[in-house]
């Protein structure tokens, strides 16, 4: 068991409370795992700045002026705020290569949760109340997120082996199941050289998405071809910078649960974690089918794999 | 009608309240408020008792019912009446996964779809699904009859028994061992019996029967490749 949330935006009105509906949604999932909590959440972008967040053991230490020592090794400006455990950096677009590189240099704890315009992720062991809590959560708004509580059973309770995974630029993964080629797929992967950290199998339907994409395919083909390759259990909840996807593996035994008004597109891995969302009574309530990709976006003129808003 | 909201008592007291209702009760109508989609509501009931929950449910509603009639004013989560014995679950939008699993005999009405495995073992309950079915629906049914209206998913009927499966819309696929049946006199009766209790107003000559091939009863070499 795992316990998945994730909430698309439509009305803009509902921003601000984004955090705060998804933590919400989230807690109520708790007893489909307690091991360790993560949110992803979209919270808007500014020009030319790109955002990575950073997770440290002794964040005293690790954080301590990294705004200045990164910007120093960089020779450019860079924001940093820390909350808790994590700290989000912003730092020029175009320069996340060059900063991973540097933080290497500045305090080896550091480790890159996430990268992108608007993706911020916040994992930890813990349970969801109190992992939203550490990194108020519940303040944040935003146009859509993923929130993830596991019951690990593939790998260890670690903060690395928490969910949301971050696939590459503003893309991230969160699953409820068990991948049962990880092994092979992983050593395939990483003969082709993809960078993999953990003996995670999430990690591994996370870093195939990311490969199919660095090949050409865009998200939905990527998650279409997921359904020959990966072998397992799965129900994935991604997002992008855009939108929101979900996919279901065919014998669809990982349960999910999905609504959609006209002010938003949620996704619960059970009713309970909806049943406060506004409108809710009236909202198109619905499972998702097997083996089936569907997507929404923000994006005014989507691929033809995506669903406008 | 006595009436518990469920945000005001917990799951437990609900379900312990309704247990403790005797065969000769006089509190014969229950209704239950605030569902939001908990689980095991209503399960374990052994009493000539009427209980309606106004909402949708999670997990195992009404789970080993006997006796008793549970209306479900919503959808229902996974595992709905699964073991059910005897009485009667009528819901009234949309069943997920394995509803009425390893039933063994009481009438079980889905008004919406049902999702994948319903019926799935199923050892003598009745299902009338208004709508469609999903994908593995019933997988190693022993008997009863699953009455589809709509359309059904994937592997309709593999490795079953001696339940008897009617379809009035399409059939995605077959399962193993699952065939195509003659629809007999005593067919008709029966399921014009289903529809009406159902309250579904479709025709029984519209049906396709289903059922076991009866090739996977015994081994036999030449079907080692069917297990």
């Amino acid at each position: 068991m795992c316990g998945i949330v994730g909430l698309f935006l439509k009305d803009k009105s509902l921003e601000p409370k984004l955090g705060e509906m998804l933590t919400s949604m989230l807690i109520t999932m708790t007893d489909r795992g307690p091991d360790s909590a993560g949110i992803a959440i979209y919270s808007g972008e500014s020009n030319s700045k790109t955002k990575m967040t950073l997770q440290s053991d002794v964040p005293e230490e690790a954080f301590a002026d990294l705004d200045k020592a990164l910007g120093k090794a960089m020779g450019c400006t860079v924001k940093s705020e820390v909350k808790s455990t994590h700290a989000v950096l912003e730092i020029p677009t175009g320069t996340t290569a060059a900063a991973r590189a540097a933080l290497a240099d500045i305090h080896p704890s550091i480790r890159v949760m996430s990268r992108g315009d608007s993706l911020e992720i916040y994992k930890e062991v813990g349970l969801p109340k109190d992992v939203a809590a550490r990194f108020e959560i519940e303040k944040m708004s935003g146009t859509h997120g993923i929130g993830h509580t596991r019951m690990a059973t593939e790998s260890a309770v670690t903060t690395m082996g928490a969910h949301p995974f971050n696939t590459g630029d503003d893309q991230c993964l969160v699953h409820n199941g068990s991948l049962s080629n990880h092994n092979s797929l992983r050593r395939k992967l990483r003969r082709d050289g993809v960078h993999i950290e953990t003996e995670n199998d999430t990690e591994v339907g996370a870093a195939y998405l990311t490969w199919q994409m660095q090949n050409g395919a865009t998200l939905g083909d990527a998650l279409e071809s997921s359904l020959d390759d990966l072998d397992g259990f799965f129900t994935f909840v991604v997002g992008t910078k855009d939108g929101f996807g979900v996919v279901r593996d065919p014998i669809a035994c990982k349960p999910a649960v999905m609504a959609e008004t006209n002010q938003y597109v949620a996704f619960g891995s059970e009713y309970r974690a909806l049943v406060d969302l506004p409108g809710i009574e009236t909202a198109r309530v619905w499972e998702p089918e097997p083996a089936t990709v569907y997507f929404w976006s923000h994006n005014a003129a989507p691929s033809s794999k995506e669903k406008a808003a | 009608m006595q009436k518990i909201d469920l945000q005001d008592t917990g799951l437990r007291d609900l379900n312990a309240t309704l247990h403790a209702q005797a065969d000769n009760t006089n509190q014969t109508a229950w209704e239950i408020e605030n569902p939001k989609g908990a689980h095991a509501i209503a399960c374990g009931l052994d009493a000539p008792i009427e209980v309606t929950v106004r909402g949708s449910t999670g997990y195992y509603c009404a789970g080993m019912n006997q006796q008793a009639t549970v209306n479900i004013k919503g959808s229902a989560g996974p595992g709905v009446a699964e073991n059910m014995m005897s009485g009667k679950v009528v819901i009234d939008g949309d069943a997920s996964q394995y509803a009425g699993a390893t039933g063994h005999g009481g009438l079980l009405v889905i008004k919406g779809n049902a999702s994948s495995r319903c019926g799935i073992s199923m050892k003598g309950i009745n299902i009338v699904v208004h709508g469609n079915i999903g994908h593995m629906s019933a997988f190693m049914a022993q008997s009863g009859n699953l009455v589809v209206c709509g359309d059904a998913g994937d592997a309709l009927g593999d490795s079953c028994y001696e339940a008897r499966l009617f379809v009035r819309g399409e059939v995605k696929s077959l399962g193993a061992d699952c065939e195509k049946k003659e629809m007999r006199p005593e067919h008709i009766a029966l399921l014009k019996e289903l529809l009406a209790e159902a309250e579904c107003d479709a025709k029984p000559e519209e049906f396709t029967r289903y059922g076991s091939a009866r090739n996977l009863y015994n081994f036999d070499v030449d079907n080692a490749a069917a297990y």
